[in-house]
């Protein structure tokens, strides 16, 4: 497989094409917005909790393939998990993308797997993970709630 | 006299000049010759953002480092007269490309951005008062709007922007209107780096004048394409950087008409820029020393004399028709890509070809065109209210240079027409 079709793995272009939970959402609890000053790509997402449970959560914006898809797998893996859960999920999944040696995080991050081209270009890092540096901003427990 | 491709170039003459030999001129840019990661010849189509630069200017660099290095204005020994010779060599060159009337008119900066910025800090923050109102447009790059957003928030004046319109042009009706009796100063971009769009300049600077105000030209994106005559432009103010013309980064150009200079405070301290220093106050050198505290740029400011001396050898004529030749083909190959739609289609153009693709946002068609070995910018290239009042949130955008060529056209298209069947 060539790099680029590492990059743009058909689960990718599927979820660029039909992203999941893709809407903004009436009674949230927290929601909180990821900018990439650098490329203007802006979006928002929208969690809704059950005690420390992540009972829904939702997004919206502009942005490229990669953080449509990450945004829509991103929302797919965290719904039912607790924060703890979901921030350890971003954890692996970001020293996935950045190619950080040393973990087999690729083999326990589910369909998140399909990032991990990601690593081969740099620029891209960010269009990744900007939906989870949303969600983990929507989950500090100093966010203000909605 | 810098030599093309190792045969002397023409001197400039009176004859029409013969087409430019875009081979000849490419075996000049040593970095032109590489094979990108995916294995396809380099083509570069990020010009608007950095020009390369010819071995000539890498040379002149090398060279002064390795012969001629010394600071200048203040040795009593040869080397640094020779440095200062140059320096000031460079400065009168400089002079001659924009046509400034004196070397003194020409201040060297880090960049096109603190040449805007030391406008803002000085002349504004010295004259700007409550009620004055500056006038920008929603064509600009950030480096002439964020520095006006900072002077008119210290002094109380008021920020306003000429609109655009759906085909990236100003809108001159708005433009009339809003300069006013208020306005002191118009600061315009002479070309719109995310669309290509050459402004009226001269036409709104007459009638910034006719109103009493000062004008300040962006050039960053014209003097690599355009003939600069500052006078015909009829500007006080003109900024440009050297990276954009084959020279270095590192060095910038303003141009300030030399009564305006002399009216204006220093904005940065430090030596060379005073006439007499003492622990109760100091006075300060006549410009434009006066606004260039600390030790400049030597190096660069040789490379960028030794870039406008190349740069006007390969001419002017010849590089402009080859650039129109280029957009043309750009417009046609890429405009009849199925659901490719041009940004900015102003009839008064350089050779910048903006565009959105149907569904596909220009990161990908960026990802998928570095594929092809094709370096273009993908983004709101540093002019959101552009983006924002064309409503799209970035564009790809490929910029010309001479030294590209058909096939690199032919790389981008078909890289463009990739993009759209993988995510079609």
């Amino acid at each position: 497989m060539s790099s680029l079709a590492e990059l743009y793995q058909n689960v990718i272009l599927e979820h660029n094409r039909s992203p999941r939970n893709y809407r903004a959402m009436e009674g949230a609890h927290r929601r909180a917005e990821g900018n990439n000053p650098l490329c203007g790509d802006s979006l928002t997402v929208w969690v809704k909790l059950d005690g420390e449970v992540i009972s829904d959560v939702s997004f919206q914006g502009t942005g490229c393939a990669i953080s449509r898809a990450s945004a829509s797998l991103m929302t797919a893996a965290v719904k039912g998990k607790s924060r703890q859960e979901a921030e350890e999920v971003f954890q692996r999944f970001h020293r996935m993308v950045t190619g950080r040696p040393g973990s087999a995080d690729a083999e326990t991050l589910g369909k998140l797997a399909v990032f991990s081209g990601v690593s081969g270009y740099p620029t891209r890092v960010k269009c990744a993970s900007l939906p989870w540096h949303a969600l983990k901003t929507a989950l500090s427990p100093d966010h203000p709630t909605t | 006299m810098p030599q093309l491709g190792g045969v002397s170039a023409p001197a400039a003459s009176d004859r029409p000049a013969a087409p430019l030999d875009v081979a000849r001129v490419r075996t000049d840019f040593p970095i032109l010759s590489q094979t990108t990661r995916s294995g396809h010849p380099l083509a570069y189509l990020d010009n608007a953002a950095t020009t390369q630069k010819p071995r000539q200017v890498i040379e002149a660099i090398s060279r002064f480092y390795t012969s001629g290095n010394a600071n200048i204005h203040r040795g009593v020994y040869e080397l640094s007269e020779r440095a200062t010779a140059a320096f000031e060599g460079a400065r009168e060159r400089v002079a001659r490309f924009i046509g400034a009337a004196s070397p003194a008119e020409i201040v060297f900066t880090r960049s096109a951005t603190e040449a805007i910025n030391l406008v803002a800090q000085s002349w504004g923050r010295s004259t700007l008062r409550p009620g004055d109102e500056v006038l920008v447009t929603a064509m600009e790059h950030h480096s002439n709007l964020v520095p006006w957003q900072l002077v008119c928030e210290q002094t109380g004046a008021r920020l306003r922007a000429v609109p655009i319109t759906a085909r990236g042009e100003l809108d001159l009706e708005a433009a009339e209107r809003l300069l006013g009796d208020r306005t002191r100063l118009l600061a315009i971009g002479h070309v719109s780096n995310a669309l290509g769009t050459v402004n009226p300049v001269r036409a709104l600077a007459a009638r910034a004048h006719g109103r009493g105000a000062l004008v300040l030209v962006d050039g960053a994106q014209s003097a690599a394409h355009l003939r600069i005559d500052v006078a015909e432009l009829g500007c006080d103010f003109f900024a440009f950087s050297g990276h954009k013309v084959y020279g270095p980064t590192g060095v910038g150009v303003l141009y300030g008409r030399a009564d305006v200079l002399a009216a204006m405070p220093p904005w940065q301290g430090g030596g060379d820029m005073i006439e007499q220093v003492a622990l109760e106050g100091s006075t300060w050198a006549a410009p434009p020393a006066r606004f260039e505290a600390g030790t400049p740029p030597i190096a660069e400011v040789l490379g960028l004399a030794t870039a406008l001396d190349y740069f006007e050898a390969v001419g002017l004529d010849r590089i402009a028709a080859w650039e129109e030749e280029l957009l043309r083909l750009a417009t046609e190959q890429v405009g009849e890509i199925r659901g490719v739609r041009l940004v900015g289609t102003a009839p008064q153009k350089v050779a910048v070809l903006s565009f959105i693709l149907d569904g596909v946002h220009p990161h990908d068609v960026g990802t998928i065109l570095d594929d092809e070995g094709v370096a273009v910018r993908a983004g709101h290239h540093c002019a959101q209210p552009v983006m924002t009042s064309l409503g799209i949130p970035a564009t790809v955008r490929a910029s010309f240079a001479f030294y590209n060529t058909v096939r690199e056209i032919e790389a981008l298209a078909r890289g463009v027409a990739r993009a759209a069947e993988v995510f079609g």
